[in-house]
């Protein structure tokens, strides 16, 4: 009884995974995507969760979900502002 | 049947990622469509080191006569999200770089070759 | 290559794909036959053997620790190679940047926001020792714990600005506790070579067993959960710090 409820809960989880994957994909903006990668992260810890990695799991969140998306944004922050001053020079000259 | 299931999501998750690398037109969205690549092998080796009816391997609550999933595999797995994150914070640090340098963040234009 | 032409030929490589991954897996055991003694033998052995409870830490840090030795050196060195990237190139314009990752803050964060993310910052870093200190006990170790402690300074970042920032974490102090926490590892396998067992080897007495698994069970594995959290976290918050540096000053300042 308790076998095929995770079972079901396994497979759901498992086509939530490769949906979030898709939208990862196919979202063309970074700034959008970024919140789709740690939406992803979260997913992915509970499907580690549902198959028994608990370790997995908290490594996930912690990595995958807090420190990937931070440094995605700090870069993103870097490019916006490199492309502010490439812009600034080119208008001034 | 839950193994083949989660197989045929990690084939799944690698098509989908390897597309968004070989059609993307942003450097960065280059760099998370990876991730998305790298969370096929998550998805394998999880399927591959679940047994039916087993718990987790933490022996702090659950007793030795029960049976566990395996814990090697997911030694590897830990060592892989690792990987990930680092892999990553190198390939950003290299696109802030080339945008400083050319001002394109398009992979199609970047022509690093230029004199 | 234009946009058509490379997703056709994305479309015959990923249907080649598919086809020799289903063909493969049709011919594999199946889940019983990928079974291997080696891994029930670990789950029956890590609590007699080695008085660690956490299989997985057992096996990354005792086990199999000379991969952990790797893997921790590919951090090292990846948050090195992140570095030397983003440095600042000596010879650009004198213009001096205030917060080089956002432009101008001109909007103050907000005073609930300031109080939360402030006494936030004591839970989080005793969080993360304790997830660092637990490594053995629970789920847990020296990577998870290292990188929640160095979401620490971060939430100081996020409620005051740069300035504060930088004075928290721009001493040398935490480049040397990176180095210390990444060169430990190495040193504490060589305490093996004392004993004449082979690096690694988990020679130092093992602690309380049975019912009574403490923080001090597992012999060399609570050292090693402690210098891998060092570096991890200095790592991460040495790496942040690069990430938001302001951007050059002076030209004729060396």
């Amino acid at each position: 009884m308790n076998d095929a409820a995770i079972t079901v809960l396994q497979v759901m989880t498992l086509v939530l995974v490769a949906a979030t994957g898709a939208a990862v994909v196919f979202t063309r903006q970074p700034a959008h995507q970024m919140v789709g990668v740690s939406f992803f992260g979260l997913i992915l810890a509970l499907m580690f969760l549902l198959f028994q990695a608990a370790d997995v799991a908290l490594s996930q969140i912690v990595i995958g979900a807090v420190a990937l998306p931070l440094m995605v944004m700090l870069a993103l922050g870097k490019i916006r502002r490199q492309s502010i001053e490439q812009d600034k020079k080119e208008h001034g000259e | 049947m839950i193994f083949y299931v989660a197989c045929a999501v990690a084939a799944w998750l690698f098509l989908v990622g390897v597309y968004g690398i070989a059609t993307s037109d942003n450097l960065v969205h280059l760099v998370l469509c990876l991730v998305v690549v790298q969370a096929s092998t998550y998805v394998l080796l999880s399927a591959v080191g679940y047994r039916h009816g087993g718990v987790a391997p933490v022996f702090a609550d659950v007793t030795q006569t029960q049976t566990t999933v395996d814990s090697v595999v997911q030694a590897l797995m830990l060592t892989d999200i690792v990987v990930e994150a680092t892999v990553v914070a190198l390939l950003l640090a290299i696109t802030v770089q080339i945008k400083k340098r050319t001002g394109i963040v398009d992979p199609n234009n970047v022509n690093l070759l230029r004199g | 290559m234009k946009f058509p032409l490379r997703q056709l030929l994305f479309f015959v490589g990923a249907i080649g794909m598919a086809i020799l991954y289903a063909l493969a897996f049709a011919h594999l055991p199946g889940p019983e036959g990928l079974r291997s003694m080696y891994r029930d033998v670990i789950n029956l052995q890590t609590v007699e053997q080695r008085h660690i409870t956490d299989a997985i830490t057992a096996v990354n840090f005792d086990y199999r620790g000379f991969d952990t030795l790797g893997e921790e050196f590919i951090l090292f060195v990846s948050v090195m190679g992140a570095l030397v990237l983003l440095r600042e190139e000596k010879d650009q314009g004198g213009e001096k940047v205030p917060d080089a990752a956002w432009p101008a803050r001109s909007v103050p964060p907000g005073d609930a926001l300031r109080v939360w993310t402030l006494w936030m910052t004591g839970p989080v870093v005793l969080f993360g020792i304790y997830i660092v200190v637990h490594g053995q006990l629970t789920p847990g170790g020296g990577f998870q714990g290292g990188v929640i402690l160095a979401t620490a300074p971060l939430l100081i970042y996020i409620a005051e600005n740069l300035e504060v920032f930088k004075r928290i974490t721009s001493h040398e102090w935490i480049e040397i506790a990176e180095a210390i926490g990444a060169g430990g590892y190495a040193l504490i396998g060589l305490i093996a070579f004392f004993y004449s067992k082979p690096f690694l080897t988990n020679v130092i007495p093992l602690g309380p067993g049975g019912t009574n698994i403490n923080v001090l069970s597992g012999g060399m594995v609570p050292l090693i959960d402690l210098t891998v959290g060092l570096e991890v976290a200095a790592g991460f918050v040495v790496l942040l710090y690069a990430f938001l540096q302001e951007m050059l000053v002076k030209q004729g300042d060396q």
